[in-house]
């Protein structure tokens, strides 16, 4: 019988009845009394130097309140990475400086130039299309391999190359790996692109910046998925704004899938701005816009070497990857083509000798940061990629070959310095076949092929690391800051409680999860918790949400505090009831002395609290509110196994997915509705990744996929039910909850299933094809048929 | 450059999207002291049953009258193509994208947004119902056009099988739930049962 409250009920969301009824308060939505609004004037080339601006007829220009230009930002800081690797040779990443607007050169398309504020936005528009812009061009750095030869146009003047940093991991099994391979019995060896992509939440960005000349305050209103980061990047390292007199507001957020993580100019600039012409100053960016200033995703070359015995252990995997970072080194990129990526490449096997290098290059293109997986989904896709294609070269079904090198033992540290705490790569693997009806494949296959269609099967395993992090570790490996995070939990006088998280919901339901975790502690009604997010004044500092972090970080900073409460509301009961603390039970809303029918309701205690008339003042503050910060002692492992079935129409090359099947294991799981539901929209957008999406720039660094007409946005009619479980589950050992996460898994783990099922297909039908870039748009598949 | 050219960059652009139209914008533009200028005009429409009016210009759209005017910030902009459907209103009982349509041809329209569309005494409407129960929103910015377009189907073609669901919401982009609850939710809403493939 499911649970109609608590954890593990799937609960009906209560943040779904203010967006149904246009209810919802998304940054856009905010109007300031006296507000100006802002256009940027974004560069139209990739690379330029900027000799000279011309802003005095734009300023001239009705409405238009002033123009800005980068040379307002000279006594600003640029906007900060906030994470440092270093190289293989223990040096420092090259890191640029990445300026609010371009001052003296441009360095990608969509880089904001000028600024206009006006009375309107439309005088804004019309005053930014006056602004005029004496440039050079110069020869756009796009091609990663080449932008690292000798000879090439530099992005960056003042750094020594193109070049961010050449990293090795582990740098001292390099030897070992290369030998180990050398010797193997067999090498499968496959070079692929993981394809840029464009993050897309359905709101565009928005910022509202405001003054009070009163008591020196800012204010800004943004849409972000951590407003506590924005507060201190952008008070600290920009604008030199003290915490105390910033107010960062990330209130209903549409979606975010990573990319607003980051600090961005944009954020910078109404802030500043708005003290700057002492008016509320907002910007709304357009999907144009997005796409040219939103960090874009993955974008990388690969080769990957898997190396295996006469029996197919797997015995050494090499890797060598060109990650593009873009024009500018965007706030967390250069951990996700590192710590984020190299660490992964184990997967669910004990591959004993692991070397990764990547080679993160500059170009003049849109930052690339994290992306829903970020690094995971790039380590994921190469390895179950090149599994499949060892399994076709060595003769041996694919669900085998990997099970015969699984992780079985736990806890199993890999040879990439992480080390997994639970898992049962089998019992995913089990569910999935079940799940997955791979055992009715064939009949599937046979009748697709009596309509003339190909029919493929593809399936794969994934590992991710999620619950990011523990921070004495990140900060050994480069991260500017701590990864833990916080929480309040109040308890008001007649019983009901406010929980203040650093974490922020941007559609992962916290305010309906949350909840349910406390209702389960203490035995309140869940509608008698309410949480509350988004509000650097309201919240204490956690570091918000991203890398499925929510509820084992800020969840578990969260039963910490309530924990924290209970211990205190016990010795509260102790008293009332005239009995010793270790005495005291609570259950169901009741305090009661074990043995004895002695109780008292929760809220009598809370009012006690609040209400110290019989209460032991001598020993306990009055008052009933916790706060609890969590740091993480390990990663968390979610992982599990996917199947895709595809169909390909053998005239066209176009693929049809027929089923999509995905088992996971998230350990515990607090409200089994909303898990379903973060897997469904991961595996749509992976299979937008295999199939459909591509951020594509032409040589002169054009971006030619900048809107929903050129960019291939999943629609409902290009997929199609998905059939998820999450009945596996090994809960993790090292949070309170036993939760791993489950915010990226589907997009992590669906890639590599449907790629190897178009390759099965085109196999199936005679066609002698090994791999197809992504994605397998209908254009490349027929031309690795016909090619 | 002169306010002239800039008008016509910004009527060029809305024909991009809005074809025969233009002529609208072209009635607005009047030359005063050798500048071109853009003449507000009246417009009143009927909002979720109730009357409103006000000026405006004749290139704004009907998406920012709804919310920048009207203040019914319940319908939401995700592009600037018209593909997203985020802006779905009905205009006379008919779906159409908020954004393709300047403010001065909703003159004289019935017009609907996701504010009018709960029961008369607050509570969600059968679709709205349907999209709660099977989790068919996760940020919510793309579902009053969801729920909009789903009313739009459901009006026409009471019993829409999946295939059916899917197509018709082709103008409607959804990046947080695969489609899959939102599919299921159309179907409950509309009294069918839903596949066991899409019961989890």
């Amino acid at each position: 019988m499911p649970k109609d409250s608590g954890i593990g009920a799937s609960t009906k969301r209560r943040e779904d009845v203010r967006f149904l009824t246009g209810d919802g308060n998304y940054t856009d939505d905010i109007n300031i009394h006296g507000q100006a609004h802002v256009h940027f004037l974004r560069a139209d080339v990739a690379h330029a130097t900027l000799n000279s601006v011309d802003v005095s007829t734009a300023e001239a220009m009705p409405g238009v309140i002033r123009v800005f230009t980068g040379a307002d930002f000279e006594a600003v800081g640029g906007l900060p990475c906030g994470w440092q690797v270093t190289d293989k040779h223990g040096e420092p990443m090259q890191e640029p400086k990445h300026p609010i607007l371009a001052h003296g050169k441009i360095r990608h398309v969509g880089e904001p130039v000028c600024a206009v504020v006006a009375e309107t936005l439309a005088q804004a528009r019309d005053a930014a299309e006056a602004i005029g812009l004496d440039l050079t061009e110069l020869p756009a750095v796009m091609d990663m391999k080449s932008a690292v030869a000798d000879g090439a146009a530099q992005v960056h003047d003042d750094l020594s190359s193109n070049l961010c940093y050449d990293w090795g991991f582990v740098e001292d099994n390099k030897a070992a790996v290369d030998e180990a391979i050398n010797n193997a019995a067999h090498v499968t060896t496959l070079e692929l692109v993981n394809n840029r992509l464009v993050a897309n939440p359905m709101e565009p960005r928005v910022a509202v910046g405001e003054y009070s000349r009163s008591d020196d305050m800012h204010t800004l209103h943004t849409t972000s998925q951590n407003p506590h980061v924005i507060r201190l990047l952008m008070g600290a390292f920009v604008l030199g704004i003290p915490e105390h007199k910033l107010r960062v507001v990330a209130p209903d957020v549409g979606g975010g899938f990573g990319t607003k993580i980051f600090h961005y100019a944009e954020e910078a600039f109404c802030t500043f701005a708005a003290k700057a012409v002492n008016r509320p100053v907002k910007w709304t960016s357009t999907r144009s816009e997005a796409f040219m200033s939103d960090a874009h995703g993955r974008d990388h070359v690969t080769k990957i070497e898997l190396a295996m015995d006469a029996d197919n252990n797997f015995t050494a995997i090499r890797t060598e990857t060109y990650a593009n970072m873009g024009a500018y080194l965007s706030t967390f990129a250069p951990s996700v083509p590192t710590w984020l990526h190299g660490t992964l490449m184990a997967g669910n096997y004990k591959t004993p000798l692991i070397y990764v290098n990547v080679k993160a290059v500059f170009t003049n293109t849109v930052p690339v940061d994290a992306y829903r997986g970020a690094g995971r989904p790039e380590a994921t896709f190469q390895l179950e990629r090149v599994i499949d294609m060892a399994a076709r070269e060595r003769g041996v079904d694919p669900i085998a070959l990997r099970r015969q090198n699984y992780v079985t033992e736990f806890p199993y540290a890999t040879p990439v310095a992480v080390e997994y705490d639970t898992g049962d790569y089998h019992a995913t693997m089990d569910k999935l076949e079940e799940i997955a009806d791979i055992a009715g494949f064939a009949a599937r296959r046979a009748a697709s092929e009596a309509k003339g269609m190909l029919r493929g099967l593809g399936i794969n395993s994934y590992i991710e690391a999620c619950g990011i992090a523990p921070s004495n570790l990140v900060g050994q490996l480069g991260a500017r800051a701590g990864l833990y995070d916080a929480a309040t939990v109040r308890v008001n006088a007649t019983g009901s409680i406010s929980v203040m998280v650093g974490a922020h919901s941007h559609g992962q339901g916290h305010e309906t999860s949350f909840p349910q975790v406390i209702s389960e502690m203490i035995g309140i009604p869940e509608d008698q918790i309410d949480i509350v997010h988004g509000d650097t004044s309201k919240v204490p500092f956690g570091m918000g949400t991203y890398g499925s972090r929510s509820l084992a970080v800020c969840g578990s900073a969260m039963v910490r505090a309530a924990e924290k409460v209970i211990n205190k509301a016990k010795k509260i009961a102790a008293h009332l009831l005239e009995a010793s603390d270790a005495d005291i039970e609570l259950k169901d809303g009741q305090f009661t002395v074990a043995g004895t029918d002695k109780s008292v309701a929760w809220g009598d205690v809370t009012l006690a609290a609040y209400v110290p008339h019989n209460y032991p003042l001598e020993d306990i503050e009055p008052g009933l509110e916790e706060t609890a910060f969590y740091d993480p002692a390990n990663f968390t492992y979610p992982a599990g196994a996917y199947a895709c079935e595809v169909e390909v129409d053998p005239e066209t090359g176009k693929v049809t997915i027929e089923r999509f099947s995905a088992a996971d294991d998230f350990g515990n799981v607090i409200n089994p509705m909303i898990v379903s539901g973060q897997v469904h929209g991961g595996i749509a957008q992976g299979i937008g990744q295999a199939l459909l999406e591509n951020c594509a720039y032409d040589d002169e660094g054009q971006l030619i996929s900048a809107s929903y007409m050129d960019y291939a946005m999943p629609r409902a009619d290009d997929l199609p039910f998905y059939s998820v479980d999450h009945s596996c589950q090994t809960p993790c050992t090292h949070n309170p909850l036993g939760v791993k996460g489950c915010g990226e898994a589907g997009a992590i783990g669906s890639p590599p299933s449907v790629v190897n099922a178009v390759i099965d297909a085109l196999q199936s039908g005679g066609k002698n094809v090994a791999h197809i870039d992504m994605p397998l748009t209908p254009a490349r598949v027929w031309d690795a048929m016909n090619g | 450059m002169t306010q002239s050219t800039i008008w016509v960059n910004d009527v060029a652009d809305a024909a991009e999207v809005h074809g025969s139209q233009v002529t609208f914008a072209v009635l607005n533009l009047v030359q005063i002291n050798k500048v071109w200028e853009v003449r507000m005009t009246s417009v009143s429409m009927t909002v979720n049953g109730k009357a409103v009016s006000g000026e405006v210009e004749g290139r704004t759209l009907l998406v920012d009258y709804l919310r920048e005017d009207l203040r019914l910030t319940g319908t939401h902009v995700g592009c600037d193509t018209s593909q997203c459907g985020a802006c779905v209103v009905h205009v006379n009982g008919e779906a159409v994208k908020a954004c393709t349509m300047f403010a001065v041809e909703a003159d004289g329209a019935d017009v609907g947004t996701i504010e009018g569309q709960a029961n008369a005494d607050g509570s969600l409407n059968v679709i709205q119902q349907a999209f709660q129960d099977h989790h068919g929103l996760q940020c919510g910015f793309c579902t009053p056009g969801m729920v909009m377009s789903a009313a739009a189907l459901l009006k026409d073609n009471p019993k829409p099988s999946e295939a059916e669901i899917r197509e018709y919401l082709e103008g409607n982009i959804c990046r947080c739930t695969g489609y899959h609850n939102i599919v299921k939710a159309i179907m409950a809403a509309s009294g069918q049962d839903v596949p066991a493939m899409a019961a989890e």
